[in-house]
């Protein structure tokens, strides 16, 4: 809008608004609250995976300190239960507490209040608990045969959902190669540096609830504590702090936003709990854990003709508000295709429910394992094929003349090119360079390969899918809250959470570039339901896209007041008035917005008799139309080095290129995406959150957990292609998760590609040392 | 209890504590220094790390008596300190955060590695960095910002 294009607007490098506090650790996370006489939780967790008939005796003498489900129920709790319109799909309940059953270990089983957390554990410590053990179900495979031991004992088997997809299926009879390969992505934990934390306590004067919480959606927890505690919404609020980190795992309810605040208002005292970081690994954050088994079909020529796979995902004991537990395996069902043309598709998906924590969003959601087994899939296909299999991809990625491309599952890609995107990957990381150094080969004997990703991301969740899913949680329109200060500044509502994604300083440049203020002059409010508008959260790489949108829409709102007021100052007609540069500029003068902003607050007099009474604070809202999602996508490349000996993979190059559409600020842009590859790095080669054959948890600390660190990707180059959406304000498309989608792909494919002369190809996550000696020992070297 | 005379940020201050008291509970919690944040409190991810006596320690893992006697600086206590002063606008220029709840274990950190390794490059930085874990940024950024300050404190 701004001629001049301020420095401040879409498309700049603007450093961001929120750094300063964190920088001299004024940050403030729930863990920085505290409150006169405030109590600190400590929760007793099960030592077991499945048991039945719990038998909990509270220490003598603080029976007051201590709540158990019995408790909950006799204050009328009511648990989480989520539902689905998936038909066949069964609901449970989710206990905040375990009441008849436990069915995970660290399932939540007492919480123990003390004045502070030493004393909370001390109390855990005599609180006891009795059980009978259950054989626990681990395996998502051998969970679904009709004999194994039940999570759920009213349910006919441990299958939450199967959904089958069948387009077109027999046409892949009659095709003339197909590869069959079995893949599994283990089970991770999210690991945002924050783990969750809730404070709660009733405020008097305020004369409601007032929960503290690292959360990514506080409206939607909101709508919980309702539900469950049987309040108002007028007598609840919740504040979302500065939140450390959350990458999906915040956009779900744990139990202790619940019971905290039942308790704090029990005891009539704030009470405060901070997940540890073993709470975190063991008893809450898990992730992923897919199992596929996929056959490609092509003709001789490598045109695709189909896909079929099987599908299964370990939902582990229960169903998560609001996402529910199916989420992972009907987007795996329902989205292998990938950014592929198929003409047939058949996939039937599986949710399983095992002794194990439930499967949490994150970061990619479903994707990381979809694109692993698709492009692990071409990989071998191209081997089978001779062929190059980037060359492979590129004939077979939908191309930018299908554009808008209705996907065989009833999808529809908005917009992009995703051959030249491939292409320019192929480039930068140099192909033919990387295939004549394999030829000549190392001098420490190590095997080089290169490995290709590509993936398409549906970001910012349209309305009609969640619906139809029938989610707990569906987004509409997004909305966004402007007010216009006395001094002309600008201050915006929003309802998604900021947790590091820096929208304090790209929502606030979204208003810059429809006004032309400058950055300093737009703050951006978020994280507390008392004074935002509702909604659902941050989550699906939405809240770029979404409360963008919605403040670009509530500025048009906005504006035409603003001008109607300046072009009565400017004694000249509306219609030959616009904003610029922070004025409104009409045909022989202009008016800054400060003018206009002090004339509406300190000298109503001197506006006109027929202003527009709704003065200059507007909430509006935006949703893409039609009602569909923008899709992001990349392909990544990686260079590897392979040592046969040690098993030691070490990432020599590693390239994305990649189209988010618009960029309202390319170093947060770029900062998303190189934080997300890192996460998926960590998919390929080092986290597993692993469970023994008894459902106990062996990876309990950050000595188990092996997180990717500041030495495991030292080189990344970044190009973006950029590509309008069609369906949202300014073109953009979602980015925040797409980082982390194809890592562990394009590491793979590098890997099978470094030892394919052992005639063996990795299939699992991560590729740890020891996995991938185990699969070179199993294989005849090469001579 | 145990008697504990410590300096923090150049504040005298004595207090009983609990033999198993951390060091980081004793700065949290009792005297509300909340820019010391607890990641995994067991020595592994860093966002503890403050200066004892000039050394970088992990907090979480020190218990608060160990401290009796000695100096401690925590991330409020560098506001005159010129390394961190430049740290500080090399992490807000390079977008070397996110989250923000590793970045006062890291700036502490990276102002050891400035004032310790003058000459260090990315390598070295990148492996004296192993100690600190960050889960948003993928580390590009923190190191292009110490490698920043390391260039134009040389200049």
């Amino acid at each position: 809008m701004s001629e001049e294009s301020p420095k401040s607007g879409i498309g700049a490098r603007v450093l961001r608004k929120e750094d300063a506090r964190f920088l001299h650790g004024h940050g403030r996370y729930v863990a920085d609250i505290s409150r006169p006489r405030m109590l600190e939780a400590a929760v007793l967790r099960s030592p077991i995976a499945h048991a039945s008939n719990l038998n909990i005796q509270k220490p003598v003498g603080h029976e007051g300190q201590v709540f158990t489900a019995q408790d909950l129920a006799a204050g009328g709790v009511r648990p989480i239960h989520v539902v689905s319109k998936y038909p066949g799909h069964r609901a449970s309940d989710y206990p905040h507490l375990a009441d008849e059953k436990i069915r995970f270990v660290g399932e939540a089983v007492a919480v123990c209040l003390a004045d502070t957390r030493a004393e909370a554990e001390d109390l855990v410590a005599q609180t006891t608990l009795e059980f009978e053990p259950l054989s626990p179900v681990v395996d998502m495979l051998s969970a679904s045969d009709c004999e194994a031991e039940r999570v759920h004992e009213n349910w006919e088997d441990n299958i939450i959902l199967e959904t089958k997809i069948s387009e077109n299926a027999e046409a892949m009879i009659e095709a003339a190669i197909s590869v069959k390969r079995t893949f599994r992505m283990n089970r991770q934990a999210v690991n945002p540096l924050e783990g969750a934390a809730v404070m709660a306590e009733w405020d008097a004067r305020e004369d409601r609830l007032i929960v503290y919480s690292a959360s990514q959606i506080p409206h939607i927890l909101r709508n919980a504590l309702c539900e469950c505690l049987g309040l108002a919404q007028h007598k609840v609020r919740v504040i979302a702090p500065d939140v450390g980190g959350g990458f999906g795992y915040k956009c779900v309810l744990v139990p202790e936003e619940i019971f905290i605040p039942w308790v704090a208002m029990q005891v009539k005292r704030p009470v405060r709990w901070i997940q540890d970081r073993r709470e975190h690994l063991v008893a809450a954050a898990n992730a992923r854990e897919h199992h596929y088994e996929v056959t490609l079909h092509s003709d001789l020529e490598g045109n695709f003709i189909g896909v079929e796979a099987d599908i299964t995902v370990d939902s582990g004991a229960y169903s998560v508000y609001p996402h529910s537990n199916i989420l992972e395996s009907t987007m795996a069902g329902r989205t292998l295709h990938g950014p592929y043309m198929f003409a047939s598709y058949k996939v039937r998906a599986r949710a399983v429910a095992t002794n194990k924590p439930p499967i949490v969003p994150y970061r990619g959601v479903a994707r990381p394992g979809i694109c692993f087994a698709m492009e692990l899939a071409v990989d071998a296909l191209a081997r089978k094929l001779y062929r190059e299999p980037s060359e492979l991809r590129a004939q077979n990625l939908v191309p930018s003349e299908k554009m808008p491309y209705k996907t065989i599952t009833g999808g529809e890609f908005d917009s992009g090119d995703y051959r030249e995107a491939l292409h320019r990957a192929v480039s930068l990381i140099d192909l033919q360079a990387q295939r004549t150094r394999q030829r000549v080969g190392e001098s420490d004997g190590r095997l080089i390969g290169v490995g290709f990703g590509s993936y398409i991301e549906m970001t910012a969740l349209q309305t009609s899918a969640a619906a139809g899913a029938g989610l707990a949680a569906i987004p509409g329109y997004e909305q966004s809250h402007l007010r216009l200060m006395p001094d002309g500044s600008l201050e915006i509502g929003v309802g998604i959470q900021n947790h590091g994604q820096g929208m304090e300083t790209t929502l606030a440049q979204v208003a810059c570039e429809k006004f032309g203020l400058q950055i300093e002059n737009v703050v951006v409010r978020h994280g507390d339901t008392a004074t935002s508008p509702y909604s659902t959260g941050t989550y699906a790489s939405r809240s770029m896209v979404m409360a963008g949108g919605a403040i670009a829409r509530t500025c048009d709102v906005l504006g035409a007041r603003i001008k109607r007021i300046g072009a009565h100052l400017l004694q000249c007609d509306l219609t030959d008035t616009t904003i610029n540069n922070a004025s409104v500029v009409g045909p022989t003068g202009d008016v800054t917005i400060a003018e206009i902003a002090r004339v509406w607050h300190r000298n109503p007099e001197e506006l006109p008799e027929d202003v527009d009474p709704a003065g200059v604070e507007v909430t509006s809202g935006f949703r893409p139309s039609p009602d569909n999602s923008p899709f992001s996508y990349a392909t990544h490349a990686a260079v590897v080095a392979v040592d046969p000996e040690l098993g030691e993979v070490e990432i020599l190059d590693y390239v994305i290129s990649e189209d988010c559409g618009t960029i309202v600020n390319p170093m947060i842009v770029d900062g998303q995406i190189i934080g997300g590859a890192l996460q998926g790095v960590g998919t390929a080669l080092c986290e597993e959150a692993q469970y023994d054959a008894e459902g106990q948890p062996l990876s309990s600390t950050f000595a188990d957990y092996i997180m990717p660190g500041s030495t495991d990707l030292p080189k990344i180059r970044l190009d973006h292609l950029v590509t309008p959406s069609p369906l949202t304000e300014f073109g953009g498309k979602g980015r925040g998760e797409g980082g982390a989608i194809p890592p562990p792909a394009a590491i793979a494919n590098a890997i099978n590609d470094a030892i394919k002369v052992y005639g063996v190809e990795v299939d699992e996550t991560p590729i740890t040392p020891r996995r991938l000696r185990k699969k070179l020992s199993s294989s005849n070297p090469p001579r | 209890m145990s008697k504990l005379s410590v300096k923090i940020n150049g504040e005298d201050v004595s207090a009983e504590v609990e033999p198993r008291l951390s060091l980081a509970d004793f700065i949290r919690d009792h005297r509300r220094l909340t820019g010391t944040h607890l990641g995994c409190e067991h020595g592994v991810c860093g966002a503890c790390t403050i200066l004892m006596n000039g050394e970088p320690i992990r907090s979480c893992i020190t218990f608060a008596v160990i401290a009796n006697g000695t100096e401690i600086t925590t991330i409020e206590g560098f506001d005159d300190d010129e390394p961190m002063e430049q740290l500080r606008k090399a992490f807000h220029e390079h977008h070397a955060l996110q989250c923000g709840y590793c970045t006062p274990g890291m700036l502490v950190a990276a102002r050891d590695i400035v004032m310790r390794l003058p000459e260090a490059d990315e390598e070295r930085v990148r492996l004296e960095l192993a100690g600190n874990l960050c889960r948003c940024t993928g580390y590009v950024g923190i190191v292009n910002a110490i490698l920043a300050v390391l260039n134009n404190r040389l200049a």
